[in-house]
């Protein structure tokens, strides 16, 4: 009674009939004109609040690029986006650089300290780098509030910002100009970051998430991609700090402390460790949630944020993006 | 001979995926029963579902009471010790801290204490390293001390997942015959898996075949031995 | 000299608090395999159940013990009841769950007790330690009772049974399992143990500090930084880096010019770092040994 296997065509997987790499695409899609319609739909002040959530969802995915993809785990990237903001601040205000300017400075200067940063950190892993970055976070609104620095930083009162304008006379107000501005270097960003992790380089930094001493005996050199992972990870961030103090016009060292590391933090796990489109869901919690919860109870806003959280963490365990998958895969089977 | 443990139409589940299909299978009070099948065949999960360690459908019978779906920590009560792949060892604790740990389940201080020195008599390589981290064992020892975790528990079923992977011919030897002297003197029952199937037909009474979740044959671990065209389809000489 | 004994004793009394601290990091440590950031939290509200008890005319002593209770108590629940939903999810998810639960009690301890900041009594009394202007007797209490608990603990662990089966359950639960062990409950029952010494902790802390919301947030930070300094896998590692970190921390407040006023955390914390880039398991922890 002996069996023979069947044989079996490779699976095509599919949802009504759609498959989905197709849906990948219509979504996408939908997600663009959705983007386009905003500047024109919403008013100023909902299209800032946009804005700021494209904003962090960018340095969401600066975190997850070092954390989701290359398993290094971070509590510190307020500090890369600090670095970010105050570069675009003192460009402008001190040295009178044109805003455009100051995104690909954020971007060098950032990948500069997360490269260097990068290098001790090899040593640490897990935990022991968790509480290195944290002090960072801890560190850097100390360093920007000191009196040895006070005349770049501007100490503790920091920078006001003039917002710019749209350029060659555009009928945009400011916000809607600033929220295009955004979404043209979010796509940017994006786009380059879903090349690197399905590239031979990304499956590098995978290979040394999942199992650093067989990435190493393949041949990868881990101590480089690793702090180049960081860099990089860090210039993603920074570049959203730069966008940050654009749209907000003022940075302060109070605004950058551990509190905005936890939140970038949350933001990653809440839309989804290691997936892309999942850090536009952590952008708009980080965004939102808070100040849900300050609105059912101010008095115990931090309590109810607390719950929030632990509801969402209950339902989606892996994140959105994990919950889409979820429900892709039941999707799937039944439809097959 | 009555059935210490039986399973019928057992079906388990990694997530969404089936892994296995239907089995069947059966350990006599007092027996070694093999569980034979190459890579991937489903010889693990078989005895994870016996230990309540993945989801499973179907009815499994320890010594007459259902143990289908219960929790790992009260099968292992019921006299079942789990040898698992890759040994299990507590690497961070002391060779005779595992032993403890194997025995956490009984009381007795002094019964403990005697078993523990009834472990080292079978394994004297241990009694040398008794107060070394277990992590720093080699292959074999660690192998040695998860048997000896086995026997703390005082089973009367133990199931053994691939002892001789990556082990010595010398030392597997020397552990199948260790298995065979538990089997006979200690009335210890056995559902013994193993890829190496020249070794566990040799050992055993009766062998179970497996093939992607499905049982392919079974019989005397004789016959199977004997039968040419088994041998070579599927045990590879 | 005398300013650099003076600061070195300072630091020693600071650092007993952090002391505390890093011992009941490193408990939960063992028992979970991964650092709960609401520790601090707990410790802050279980202070605050104290500070009631004592305003409702218990006598001290009591309140003391029945704080413990109830912390033991709680930290019970929240294994049991809080995480269940999340025991299998990855441990970023667990991470995030602690950040929940530290936001829930520092919110809710400033609605129910308010902001300001309240005294706190020392059982041991003010007034200096053995009479010399050396230590108060605040802090030399509470570095015998930091000292008592380490012992406490060590012999728990080390000649215990229930205390190997709650590192066996924390080391490897798949194989405690098979032991028979009920590694939930082994869980719960470390989260118990961390919270009834946070507890104490923040009890012997609150004197010093004042009672407030907020009070743990920083001593936190210096407590995961002895524990790690020290190495988490050592309680007594952690007990001696807590120290540390408070002498390194008032040395550098004093010693170097202008930063150091301002600084002072970060520089503790850099100092940390560069210990950790030397020896990544901290000062006395067991680099585990693991075979490719």
């Amino acid at each position: 009674m002996l069996l023979r296997p069947e044989t079996r065509e490779p699976p095509v997987y599919a949802v009504a009939g759609i498959p989905l790499a197709q849906w990948r695409q219509i979504l996408l899609g939908l997600g663009l004109a959705v983007a386009v319609v905003i500047p024109f739909a919403l008013k100023n002040f909902y299209i800032f609040q946009i804005t700021l959530a494209i904003i962090y969802a960018i340095a969401i995915l600066g975190l997850n690029l070092l954390t989701g993809f290359n398993g290094q785990f971070s509590l510190g990237h307020s500090a890369f986006y600090a670095i970010g903001a105050y570069t675009a601040a003192i460009m402008m205000e001190n040295l009178g650089i044109g805003y455009v300017w100051t995104i690909p400075a954020a971007a060098v200067v950032c990948f500069v300290f997360g490269f260097l940063f990068g290098l001790p950190a090899l040593r640490l892993e897990g935990i022991y780098l968790a509480l290195a970055t944290f002090a960072l976070a801890i560190a850097i609104p100390q360093v920007l509030k000191s009196s040895v620095l006070e005349h770049w930083t501007g100490g503790v009162q920091g920078i006001v910002i003039i917002k710019p304008d749209a350029p060659f006379g555009l009928p945009l107000s400011s916000d809607q100009w600033l929220y295009v501005f955004t979404v043209i270097v979010a796509i940017v960003m994006y786009v380059c970051a879903a090349n690197l992790v399905q590239s031979r380089t990304g499956r590098a930094l995978i290979a040394i998430r999942d199992h650093p001493v067989a990435a190493s005996a393949m041949g990868i050199n881990v101590s480089l991609y690793k702090s180049l992972t960081f860099g990089v990870s860090a210039l993603y961030t920074g570049v959203a700090g730069a966008l940050g103090a654009i749209a907000i016009s003022f940075v302060a060292p109070d605004s950058f402390t551990f509190v905005l590391a936890v939140a970038l933090f949350v933001g990653l796990v809440v839309g989804g460790v290691a997936s892309i489109p999942g850090t536009l869901v952590g952008g708009l919690f980080v965004l939102f949630v808070p100040n849900i919860a300050e609105s059912v109870s101010k008095g115990l806003a931090g309590a109810v944020y607390g719950v929030i959280l632990l509801v969402v963490i209950y339902l989606m365990p892996t994140g959105a993006a994990g919950l889409v998958r979820l429900i892709t895969g039941k999707l799937v089977r039944q439809g097959r | 001979m009555s059935r210490l443990l039986e399973a019928r139409d057992l079906c388990a589940y990694y997530g969404p995926t089936q892994v296995l299909f239907g089995l069947g299978l059966a350990v006599d009070e007092g027996g070694i029963t093999t569980l034979l099948g190459a890579n991937g065949a489903g010889k693990t999960t078989t005895l994870r579902s016996l230990s309540g360690m993945c989801r499973t459908n179907g009815d499994i019978r320890f010594d007459g009471k259902a143990i289908a779906g219960r929790a790992t920590e009260d099968i292992v009560r019921l006299g079942i010790a789990h040898v698992p792949q890759g040994r299990g060892t507590f690497s961070r604790q002391t060779v005779e801290e595992n032993l403890e740990i194997g025995a956490m389940t009984r009381h007795g201080r002094a019964a403990i204490a005697a078993d523990v020195e009834r472990v080292y008599g079978y394994f004297p390589r241990l009694k040398e390293r008794r107060g070394q981290q277990a992590g720093t064992l080699s292959g074999g020892e660690q192998q040695m001390l998860a048997v000896g975790r086995a026997m703390m528990l005082r089973p009367r079923l133990m199931l053994l997942d691939e002892p001789s992977f990556g082990l010595a011919p010398l030392i597997v030897e020397e552990l199948f015959g260790i298995l065979r002297t538990l089997n006979k003197n200690e009335k210890v029952s056995m559902l013994l898996v193993e890829q190496n199937a020249a070794l566990a037909l040799d050992l055993a009474d009766h062998a179970y075949l497996i093939e992607t979740g499905r049982l392919v044959t079974e019989g005397p671990a004789r016959q199977l031995r004997d039968d040419e065209n088994i041998r070579r389809s599927y045990l590879g000489y | 000299m005398e300013l650099f004994l003076h600061q070195v004793l300072a630091g020693l009394a600071t650092g007993g608090i952090y002391a505390c601290m890093a011992l009941a990091v490193v408990m939960i440590y063992q028992a979970i395999d991964h650092l709960n950031f609401a520790q601090g939290e707990m410790a802050m509200f279980s202070t605050f159940i104290a500070w009631q008890l004592i305003q409702w005319g218990i006598p001290y002593w009591l309140a003391f013990a029945l704080t413990i209770a109830i912390s033991f108590a709680a930290g019970v629940v929240i294994e049991r009841v809080v995480l269940k939903p999340i025991h299998d999810a990855p441990i970023l998810s667990h991470v995030v769950a602690f950040i929940a639960l530290l936001a829930i009690l520092n919110s809710s301890a400033g609605f129910l007790w308010d902001w300001t900041i309240k005294n706190f009594a020392s059982p041991f009394g003010s007034g200096q330690f053995l009479g010399q202007n050396l230590l108060s007797r605040h802090d030399a209490g509470m570095i015998g009772v930091t000292l008592l608990m380490l012992v406490a603990l060590y012999l728990f662990f080390r000649h215990t049974r229930i205390g190997l089966a709650m590192r066996a359950a924390a080391a490897n639960p798949e194989s405690a399992r098979l032991a028979g062990i009920r590694v939930g409950w082994m869980n719960a029952l470390g989260w118990g143990m961390a919270a009834a010494i946070g507890a104490v902790a923040g009890m012997l802390i609150a004197p010093v500090v004042f009672l407030e919301p907020n009070m743990m947030l920083s001593i936190l930070l210096y407590g995961f930084a002895g524990a790690v300094v020290g190495g988490l896998t050592s309680p007594g590692g952690a007990v001696f880096g807590g120290f540390s970190v408070g002498v390194i921390e008032n040395l550098a407040g004093t010693y170097i010019p202008v930063v150091g006023r301002e600084m002072k955390l970060s520089i503790a914390l850099c100092i940390i770092v560069a210990v950790l880039c030397v020896k990544p398991s901290g000062l006395f922890g067991r680099p585990v040994v693991t075979r490719v």
